[in-house]
């Protein structure tokens, strides 16, 4: 379950930054649809969140340790909304290139969460 | 843990949404942009990044496991500090600070080296990671490049130069 949402966090997030990389390519700010996709990636990372936390409570030890685990998990929910908070505040090309760290960023939160939870035997 | 949402009393742009400049603002002795706006506010955003992860890092580490690697999770506090105190200069705005932002920039280059340079000849000082291991290559080299970046870009916010694109 985890390692499904884990795959699915990732690969929006990539689309994610691909499609505002490409906004800041052709000199242009975050739009209501970029918006849209945002909340498609928060909301996968959030459900991610709720099934660590189930899963951790229900005795799952992770390899990396409890703490780090949901301390990542909250970070890949936080790395997109916080991303998108900027790009709000930064209406040019450099909003969308925020974005596209903030899901660059995410991408490389999801391969350390995949790590710490116990790699293939989750 | 910075107030990001406020400006100073000194920086009082940063209301305009469209995120361009008139003409009259740009004629005036200001830089067309404030330090932490355009490209300064992807830079505001990944020391922002850096700040949170640094700081939560070393937080943890100094708890739970001081005893295991002293060395290393003092490290990882100290580039904390600095990720957030170059946070707050960029944020804040302003000559001043643009350049005490490129002096702590300059530092932190030096930390990035200095640590990096450390673990790769002397690696039996380090009993774990620090942000700053191998040049932060565990933090894909961002480490090592927000700094150059960030100087590059307080050097083109200086007044009176006035073409940044």
């Amino acid at each position: 379950m985890i390692g499904a949402l884990t795959v699915a966090v990732t690969v929006t997030a990539l689309l994610l930054a691909a499609w505002c990389g490409l906004a800041t390519a052709r000199d242009q700010s975050t739009k209501d649809w970029h918006f849209v996709g945002m909340a498609v990636v928060s909301v996968l990372a959030v459900a991610q969140l709720v099934v660590g936390i189930v899963k951790t409570a229900g005795g799952h030890k992770a390899d990396g340790g409890d703490a780090l685990f949901l301390a990542y998990l909250a970070g890949a929910a936080l790395a997109v909304p916080a991303a998108g908070f900027m790009s709000l505040l930064e209406r040019t090309r450099w909003g969308s290139a925020i974005v596209t760290a903030g899901g660059l960023v995410l991408a490389v939160l999801e391969i350390r969460l995949f790590d710490i939870w116990g790699g293939g035997h989750g | 843990m910075a107030d990001t949402g406020t400006t100073s009393g000194t920086g009082t742009a940063g209301k305009n949404t469209d995120g361009t400049t008139t003409d009259a603002e740009s004629a005036q002795a200001r830089p067309r942009r404030k330090i932490g706006e355009g490209p300064g506010r992807l830079i505001v955003s990944l020391y922002g990044l850096f700040t949170v992860a640094a700081g939560s890092r070393s937080i943890y580490q100094l708890i739970a496991q001081f005893h295991r690697a002293p060395l290393s999770y003092v490290l990882s506090a100290v580039a904390a500090v600095v990720y957030a105190f170059i946070l707050v200069t960029l944020v804040r705005g302003g000559e001043s600070a643009r350049r005490i932002g490129i002096v702590c920039c300059a530092a932190e280059l030096a930390g990035v080296l200095i640590v990096g340079t450390l673990t790769i000849v002397t690696p039996s000082l380090f009993h774990d990671q620090t942000v700053w291991s191998y040049y932060g290559v565990d933090y894909l080299l961002i480490p090592l490049a927000l700094p150059v970046t960030g100087i590059l870009w307080l050097r083109r916010a200086a007044p009176g130069k006035d073409e940044t694109a």
